[in-house]
């Protein structure tokens, strides 16, 4: 967990007044919607189809059982009992009225939360691992120096008005579930030969209208120069960067057309010009923030407790247990996902109830603690195993226990045209009639890892083009129509998928994610061979021919 | 269903009604005959060529305090009176999402 010092404290209660007066002045039509929507958006204040929308974020994925039941509780008085978690660490309430919206604010204040930088063309939430601090062989908590950099950037001048908005995410795992490589910066955690902690720094990275992978800007920054160097390519970018055209504005289309070369160049002279500019990390800042960042009192407990060994004869915690329990770095724990992806429901919706009661289970099996991760499910990271039994009954009869973590199920989807006001078509229940084909867990474990990726407009807020299946929303004569791409990654190899063939229409989608996924169990050359391996081995077109032959 | 925020040439092809948000909770509403806004779509004003539809469009506009993004939005007209939706778009905004939300027993 992390504890913010009270400058943080008083800066977000400053906001919350600051904001509470902005919209008293709306209302009373002292301010038009023009003045007043910067000043909303600064806020996480949306305007979607039905209602105000409020996105607030969730600092990488950590959350205390003290602010989820926050959540709850704003969920319940004022929005429609449930939020919606999304694929950047944050949480939406979609049906918030804005004459309620300041207290809605106030009461987070009071669990340190807030929803600054959640909009707008400023530097976003800055993300992570969900796993951050308790994967095996992580090289150090990436957390530190997301807040590090949060820090530096919150409400800083410079990064407050941008050409655009600007996402960094970080990770210090070798399996990369921050999704860095469609950020407009990754960072990678990682030593150099010497033993020295430091990043390998990536840039240009982002999907929407003009998909890119991120680059490799340097292979190595030590730590401590993470923030000169970070703070080098923003001036570059605010330098080029056009605000002359919305689609142009984001980083990757510079280093696109610079070249990766020439902007690492530019970056280069630019972090050398700068001279000392008061921004390396001494080592006490590094460990001021460290010591923040407080850890369990695991115990010590044995690998493989009783009560592990005798549930091992129970079928559907077995699966369970497969399926969503990872291992932890401490022996005798375990970090366990929970899946918001229940059979027919919307992919990353939690109710009120649900929330509450993740928060009590966090304080009996998990420290407190809960993590949010960009698949849009919630973790508990500090699990003893020989709770694990007792966790599978309590989340089972909360509907959060459906043993489908990165399976064809576990689906990210955007809100789309139910909620969302640029959509062109649906997205949640194109997820939820996926759901429904699959429901059979045999049949998903068969399929083994696939990850399906929904967006309802070209935003690509669902992440479609590094799903291993990707479904854009499109519009065709009024009609909803979606583009099939197969093929995609997001993780260290991330990929763009290829488009499989015609835009299909909203009846048929499912019908033709099925007659993929057949077609790849008819090609794969054994078992273990995972959907997006057998589309880099054979390519979209055997994959195409069978699914296409007969349409 | 193009996002119809931004409408610059104002050409209707159809009966039409001016839909926006209200200010205070958002919620949809429709612009009524008496220059005042309703949360019924058969309370709206129908206007049936660009001329009228330009015409409530600014007017509805002018009441910033009201509601939020005025537009303009098709609808059908069904035998008897009764006013629909013209698109998928503003049947969701008028009827609610599509999905039915999953709350555990
Ligand atoms: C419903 C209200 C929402 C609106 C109006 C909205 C709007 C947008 C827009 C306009 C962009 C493109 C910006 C650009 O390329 O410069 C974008 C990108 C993005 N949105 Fe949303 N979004 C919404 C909800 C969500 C939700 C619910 C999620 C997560 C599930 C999400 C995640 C993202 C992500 C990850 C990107 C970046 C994609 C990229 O790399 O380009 N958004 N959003
Ligand atoms: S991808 Fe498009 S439809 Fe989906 S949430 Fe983003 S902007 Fe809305």
């Amino acid at each position: 967990m992390y504890a913010y010092d009270e400058l943080d404290r008083t800066l977000i209660n400053e906001r919350v007044s600051e904001f509470r007066d902005q919209v008293k002045r709306r209302l009373s039509g002292e301010l038009t919607e023009d003045e007043f929507k910067i000043l909303r958006l600064q806020n996480g204040v949306y305007l979607q189809l039905h209602a105000y929308m409020f996105r607030v974020a969730i600092p990488y994925g950590t959350l205390s059982s003290k602010q989820l039941r926050r959540f709850a509780h704003v969920a319940r008085r004022y929005d429609r009992g449930y939020g919606h978690f999304t694929t950047r660490q944050n949480i939406q309430f979609n049906w918030i009225k804005l004459a309620e919206l300041p207290d809605a604010l106030a009461d987070l204040a009071e669990v340190g939360i807030h929803a600054m930088q959640t909009s707008g063309n400023n530097m976003r939430n800055v993300t992570s691992d969900q796993w951050a601090g308790v994967a095996p062989g992580e090289i150090e908590d990436p957390r530190i120096w997301s807040e590090l950099i949060r820090q530096h950037t919150t409400l800083h001048p410079e990064f407050s008005f941008l050409p655009r908005k600007f996402k960094i995410a970080i990770t210090a795992a070798e399996h990369d579930r921050a999704a860095i490589k469609i950020h407009d910066i990754g960072l990678r955690l990682h030593k150099n030969a010497d033993g020295e902690t430091g990043f390998e720094v990536l840039v240009g990275g982002g999907l929407g209208r003009t998909p890119f992978i991120a680059k490799t800007i340097k292979p190595f920054v030590p730590g401590r120069d993470i923030l000169s160097y970070i703070e080098a390519i923003l001036r570059v970018y605010n330098q080029y960067g056009r605000r002359d055209n919305i689609y142009k504005a984001r980083i990757k289309i510079l280093v696109h057309e610079l070249g990766i070369e020439k902007f690492a160049k530019e970056v280069d002279e630019e972090w050398k010009a700068m001279g000392d500019v008061g921004l390396t990390l001494d080592h006490t800042a590094i460990e001021e923030v460290r010591s923040r960042f407080s850890y369990p009192a695991y115990e010590k407990l044995p690998h493989m407790p009783d009560e592990l060994k005798q549930a091992a004869h129970d079928k559907l915690f077995e699966r369970w247990r497969k399926n969503s329990v990872s291992a932890h770095k401490v022996q005798g724990y375990s970090i366990v996902t929970l899946s918001l992806k229940p059979v027919g429901g919307p992919p990353g919706d939690a109710t009120a109830e649900q929330m509450d009661a993740v928060a009590d289970l966090a304080d009996k099996y998990s420290f407190g603690e809960i993590r949010v991760g960009h698949e849009q499910n919630l973790a508990l990271p500090h699990v003893a195993k020989r709770d694990l039994p007792a966790l599978f009954k309590a989340l089972d009869r909360l509907g959060l226990a459906t043993p489908n973590v990165n399976l064809v199920t576990d689906i990210i989807a955007c809100p789309g045209l139910d909620y969302c006001s640029l959509a062109n078509a649906r997205s949640i229940p194109i997820a939820q009639e996926l759901t429904r084909r699959f429901a059979n867990h045999d049949t998903a474990d068969l399929i083994g890892r696939l990850h399906i990726n929904i967006s309802g407009c070209i935003n690509a807020c669902g992440h479609h083009h590094v799903g291993h299946i990707g479904i854009l929303g499109v519009e065709k004569n009024g009609e909803e129509f979606y583009q099939i791409t197969i093929g995609g990654r997001a993780d260290e190899n991330a990929q763009l998928g290829t488009l499989i063939g015609p835009a299909v229409p909203y009846a048929e989608v499912a019908d033709v994610i099925e007659d993929i996924v057949e077609a790849y169990l008819a090609l794969r050359d054994r078992p273990e061979e995972l959907f997006v391996d057998t589309v880099k081995r054979l390519g979209v077109e055997p994959i195409r021919e069978r699914v296409y032959a007969t349409r | 269903m193009t996002s119809p925020l931004e409408q610059k040439k104002i050409r209707i092809t159809g009966p039409s009604v001016v839909t926006a948000n209200r200010t205070w909770d958002g919620a949809v509403v429709y612009r009524t005959a008496k220059q005042g806004w309703s949360t019924e779509l058969a309370d709206s004003a129908i206007v049936n060529t660009s001329d009228e539809a330009r015409a409530l469009l600014a007017e509805a506009t002018a009441d910033d305090v009201g509601a939020v993004g005025p537009y303009i939005a098709p609808v059908e007209l069904k035998d008897g009176g009764k006013v629909k939706p013209g698109n998928l778009r503003e049947h969701i905004r008028a009827k609610g999402v599509t999905i039915d939300l999953q709350v555990p027993a």
